[in-house]
């Protein structure tokens, strides 16, 4: 059953993309996800501590005594979060404001501590990197795909690089209902219907 | 028992890197951070209050010691001088603190603009001493010598209708940072003499 390094990192791309198969880390996937560039930052953030803690808890798997390997990863997580979080201070200080406590609180999210426990604890590190990669990128597709979204339907704007995109026209009204909260969960909740009948044909 | 030690060997060993980088990463992104910061905090107020000079005031900034805080001041460049400084005082508003940023022309001791940077007053009401250009704008030429007053209370400003109390509270930091600016204008005349060069 062993896959090559190719299918560990495509495999975080569909088959196991987080928020839409696996259903995990929803707390950033619903809130930040106002925005496409909200959605793609966070992710960014979140594929770089988890490429870093992948690697980082892959290598030291034979030192690391079981009985405190959890605590063990949450030091390895926290340190990479608090690295994004200045970085992203000193050089993205808009995005940083709107994302806010959303940053800091990469260190509970179920993805990384759990592809830490599941995966990297048990495998090399260039399996643990792919395996990183490929669920962190499927991870910023799944919050960029949500942004858009919402942004398209919420305000009928895109906004990419900065420049914002009229896409309906001035004559459309926003279903305003798209940015706030309950319009996350109906969101998500179509999207992960139209995954299931995609996969189950 | 061997285990027990190799938990904490190792325990300590990650925390004590982790603590490491962090400290060296901290240092690295400090300046960036803070010039962020004001960049995105105070700028705009700074931008505003300064306007037409020819530099940044937020990279020409300077810092003097006051007891225990350290106040940031800003330089502004006019026609290749550097005859104006900018700084921050506080009065209390009806909400909370009023951060008030006082531009001063240091040839003559006038105010050239302020603009109100950080305050919780009332969104709609006190808060339009911050929208409203014209409120600001009596302070324009005045005297930072002086003490500011509201003219319901026998002063020389126009208090924002409705928000007398937001309004007193600009002219307490006004008043404010003209002993600010009494105290410290041989270290400021000092440091922008550097900033003239």
């Amino acid at each position: 059953m062993a896959k090559t390094i190719v299918q560990e990192f495509t495999k975080g791309l569909w088959d196991e993309i987080p928020p839409f198969r696996l259903v995990l880390g929803l707390c950033p996937v619903l809130a930040v996800t106002k925005t496409v560039e909200n959605g793609i930052g966070m992710g960014m953030a979140t594929t770089f501590v988890l490429v870093c803690s992948n690697i980082l808890v892959s290598s030291l798997r034979k030192v690391i005594p079981s009985k405190v390997r959890i605590a063990c990863f949450i030091i390895i997580i926290a340190t990479f979060v608090t690295v994004v979080e200045l970085v992203m201070q000193a050089f993205t200080y808009p995005l940083f404001l709107k994302l806010g406590i959303f940053i800091p609180l990469i260190v509970v999210n179920c993805i990384v501590l759990g592809r830490a426990e599941a995966f990297a604890s048990k495998n090399g590190i260039v399996a643990s990197l792919a395996d990183g990669l490929g669920i962190g990128i499927g991870f910023t597709l799944a919050l960029g795909a949500l942004g858009a979204v919402r942004e398209l339907f919420g305000t009928g704007i895109l906004t990419i690089w900065e420049k914002p995109i009229q896409v309906f026209g001035p004559s459309f009204q926003p279903f305003t209902f798209m940015i706030e909260a309950p319009g996350a969960f109906v969101c998500l909740g179509l999207m992960l219907c139209i995954m299931n009948m995609m996969g189950s044909k | 028992m061997r285990e027990m030690i190799k938990m904490v060997v190792v325990l300590t060993l990650l925390c004590t890197f982790s603590g490491g980088l962090l400290a060296a990463i901290r240092n690295g992104t400090k300046e960036k951070i803070e010039y962020q910061q004001l960049k995105f905090v105070k700028g705009p107020a700074i931008k505003a209050i300064l306007e037409g000079s020819s530099n940044d005031p937020i990279v020409d900034r300077f810092k003097i010691k006051d007891g225990k805080i350290d106040r940031s001041f800003f330089v502004g460049i006019f026609d290749g001088k550097a005859s104006a400084v900018a700084f921050e005082s506080f009065g209390k508003g009806f909400g909370g603190d009023i951060g008030l940023m006082v531009a001063v022309n240091t040839a003559d001791d006038t105010i050239i603009g302020v603009g109100v940077t950080t305050h919780s007053e009332t969104p709609g009401v006190g808060s339009r001493a911050k929208t409203d250009p014209s409120f600001a704008a009596q302070f324009k030429g005045l005297s930072i010598k002086d003490a500011f007053k509201v003219k319901t209370d026998g002063g020389q400003v126009d208090a924002v209708s409705g928000a007398t109390v937001t309004s007193r509270g600009v002219t307490i930091a006004a008043t404010e940072a003209g002993k600010i600016y009494k105290k410290f204008k041989p270290q400021i005349a000092k440091k922008l003499k550097e900033f003239s060069k």
